[in-house]
Order: structure tokens, then sequence, then C-alpha cells
């Protein structure tokens, strides 16, 4: 029931947004994210915008734990 | 050059990471249990998507003797109260009602039939995608609508902010059966019987709490919480940093889903809700009353209630029809297939029990991609469990 689904806010409109969903584009609820702009990354969850997605967090979070795996091993040799 | 949603997407899928992070968790598994001398060590989730990712990547075969992940109160569709679709059901049938409900509570049993079922009696049942979709119709309607309100902290703000901006039609009202996972998470920890060893924390209830709500985990349980993301790296990451803070002795939230969740959560959609609920004891399915999780509209706001229009006396409900183990399973006491009706008298085309129902209830994923001691003995012949 919480999926979550990822896209970017192509338009914005009084408390609504069109969000493009891989190609799919629909009219989501946009109250409870209401700075939203167009070219955000956002989850959208039952029709409303819930959070934005941060794509370079999403790299850093790789990265950091790329270092630790990376720092466990060497332990281990 | 901007990365497209399928790119990010994409990142938490590879290979070559997954493979890592599942190695590092079978190194530190046998540690663990080594340290405090147990022999299991129990990681429950509390996300019906979570259990999605975890059975439909099979992430259970790549796990480590003795470490088991355990599906919780994840399905807020499992745990509404029959009293309430019973409810729904009465009015789509006699009050000339247009009954508005998410997909996932269409084919739920009530005590004598699904709503799916009252609409090929006739009554006026209709799925929308989200509560936008609700008010669209509404406005459309010249006679009552009623809109089943359901589901967990992620779902409520979406309905809350329009009660507070009062931007619902008049002839729309809710029928409210929210409930909350954080006192559920607290429940379930209380439980005696299910020791547990850690908690992965549902990365879109926590976009709404902030990850800030669990951490009651560390603080009064001694336990890692950990929230993730729900591609399959996500939840291994969840694993691994779990048996980390483990050998560390060292317990926190830890925020895996960081691209999307903060420690506050969302402030906006947090305001929305405190302004249009009140926190009260409330009624699960197949588990009883659990002290303030559940959500009722405050008194300011009870026009929007449809109990103010329509007085329903539901006289005789009952919670699960008989043989069901939906309440176990949904507290991680039971697996599906420890129930006898599992793919016998319960199936997702014709759902006994409310966790076959919904596309998130832990044993309508089982049905749909396996799950069980299958699924490891497979992996065992394949050698598959053992990652070199």
């Amino acid at each position: 029931m919480c999926l979550g689904i990822p896209g970017i806010v192509v338009e914005v409109r009084e408390m609504t947004a069109i969000v493009d969903f891989g190609g799919v584009r629909r009219e989501v609820d946009s109250l409870l994210v209401p700075d939203v702009k167009p070219g955000d990354y956002v989850i959208v969850h039952a029709g409303t915008i819930i959070s934005k997605l941060d794509p370079k967090e999403a790299e850093e979070t790789i990265k950091a734990w790329r270092e630790v795996l990376e720092a466990m091993y060497e332990v281990e040799v | 050059m901007r990365k497209g949603i399928h790119e990010i997407v994409r990142m938490y899928r590879e290979l070559s990471i997954i493979r890592d992070v599942v190695k590092g968790i079978h190194k530190l598994a046998p540690r663990v249990m080594k340290k405090y001398g147990i022999e299991k060590i129990k990681i429950m989730h509390v996300c019906g998507t979570h259990e999605h990712t975890i059975t439909y990547y099979g992430l259970r075969s790549l796990m480590p003797e003795g470490l088991e992940l355990i599906a919780g109160p994840g399905c807020p569709v499992c745990i509404a109260p029959t009293r309430i679709v019973d409810e729904a059901i009465e009015l789509s049938l006699n009050y000339n009602v247009t009954l508005l409900t998410y997909g996932d509570m269409y084919k739920v049993p009530g005590t004598k039939m699904s709503l799916a079922k009252a609409r090929s009696l006739g009554g006026d049942v209709r799925i929308v995608y989200g509560f936008l979709d609700a008010i669209k119709i509404a406005k459309k309607q010249n006679k009552p609508c009623v809109f089943l309100a359901v589901g967990f902290e992620t779902t409520q703000p979406s309905v809350a902010s329009h009660v507070v901006l009062r931007t619902i039609p008049q002839n729309l009202k809710l029928l409210v059966a929210y409930r909350l996972t954080v006192p559920a998470v607290d429940y379930v920890l209380n439980q005696p019987d299910i020791p547990l060893n850690g908690i992965i924390a549902p990365g879109h209830v926590t976009s709404i709490t902030g990850a800030k709500a669990w951490k009651f985990i560390p603080e009064k349980y001694r336990l890692p919480a950990v929230v993730a993301g729900f591609e399959p790296l996500d939840v291994l990451l969840a694993i691994l940093e779990i048996l980390k803070q483990h050998l560390e002795g060292k317990f926190r939230v830890y925020n895996e889903y960081s691209r999307v969740d903060s420690w506050e959560g969302n402030v906006v959609a947090q305001k929305y809700v405190e302004k249009a609920f009140n926190v009260v004891d409330a009624d699960w399915r197949g588990i009883g009353v659990i002290p303030k999780s559940g959500l009722e509209l405050k008194r300011m706001f009870r026009n929007y209630d449809s109990r103010s229009m329509f007085y329903i006396k539901i006289d005789y409900s009952i919670d699960l029809p008989p043989g069901c183990k939906c309440g176990d399973v949904t507290l991680g006491k039971a697996v599906p297939t420890d129930c006898p009706l599992f793919m016998r008298g319960c199936t997702p085309s014709r759902p006994y029990g409310p966790c076959m129902v919904s596309s998130e209830g832990t044993c309508a994923v089982w049905a749909r991609f396996g799950g069980g001691g299958k699924v490891k003995e497979l992996a065992r012949i394949l050698g598959l469990n053992k990652v070199v």
C-alpha cells in the first residue's frame, strides 16, 4: 500500500503537478511538498507527492558503502 | 548530464555491489551469532513493499544459515477491521452511496462478502488511485460519496491536507480506519514470543514521520533500526548495517534511504495530520487493540465523517474467518506456508483471509513469487546460498 513511485516533475500547477514516470505523465497532488519545481525528482504515493528524491544522495549512499565494504575486506586480508 | 529516473533505480540493482554486500552479510552473521551464542538472527521488516522486494528478488535464498527475514505488520489493508469493510458494503448496497476505495481494499473479505461482491450485487463501488480522483468523481456526482480511508502514515496526509484546507466537496464523506505503524512496531517488540534482533523500518512511512520516529527502538529495546528503500540493494544494506551494529555493540537509527528520507520527515504533512486527526486506541484485524495506533477526525471536521450522515449499526462481524492465520502472519509469528489454507482454500483469485488480497499482503506476495522453505532448499541445491 505504501508503494511509492519515483518520477520527475514537468509542470507545476496550483495544488497539483504533472509528473513524468518514465514516459507516462499524470497529474498528482502537490500539497504535501508545495515547493516542487519542474525537474525535481519526487516520490509519488497514491497520487500524492510525499517527498523529493535527491539523486546526489543516491550516489553518495552507494559510494559510502563501497568504502565500508572495501575496508571490511582489507581487514580480512 | 542529468540522470533519468530509471538510472537511479538501476544503481540499486547493480550486481557487483549486491554481491559484495551479500558476501559481507555472510561474513558478519556467524560472528554475531558467536558473539551472543545464538543460532538464529531474526530481522523484521514492517512493510508490504519490503516483503515484495525480498520475495520477488529471492533475497531469502541469499541469506546465510540462521539469518531469518520476517514480515511484520506492514499491510494496512490486511489489518483494516472487518467492521469497516462491512460498513462500506452496507453503504454501497443500501444507502444509495457511491463508495470510493483504493484497489487493494476491493476484494478484502468482510463478514459476509467483499466490496467486489457488493458491486456485483448492484452496489456503486468504484476504485480510485488517490484521494484527488475521489474528489474529482464526487464533484461530478449529485449523490453522496464515501471514501474508504485506510492506510498507514504514508497515505494519511494526502487526505488530511484536503480536510484541513476544506477542499472536499460537500457530498464527499470519509469512512476513516487509519492506523499507525510506529506504535504497532512497539507492540510487536513487546511480544515475548517473537525475539527479534533488528528492525528494517519502512522507507515511505518514514518519508512522512522522519527517521526520528524509530529512535525508541535503540533507546527502549537496545536494537538496531535501519530505514531502508525498496530496491534489493537497499534491503541488503539494511541487513548488513544491522549486523554491523551488533558487532560494534552500539545501536542507533541508521537512514539508508537518505535519498528520500530525513531525520525530521515531511513537516508539512505531519502538521496536516495533527490538525485533522486525533490519535486513538484502535483495533487491528487479527491482532486486537493496540494503544494509540489509530486516527479519528477532530470534532471541527466531523462534517466530513461518513458517520455524521449515515448511522450504520454493525451487529455482528467476524474478525478472521475460521482457520485463517492472518493475525499470526501479520505479527511475524507464522509464515504463510504454516497455514493449512494457503494455496488450498485461499488463493489470490479467491482470497479467504485478508493477507491474501492486497498486493502487499504477505500471503499474496508468497502466492505470486514463492517463499518459505522451498526457496531456501532450491538455493541450497543450486549452491546460491554460498557466496564466493
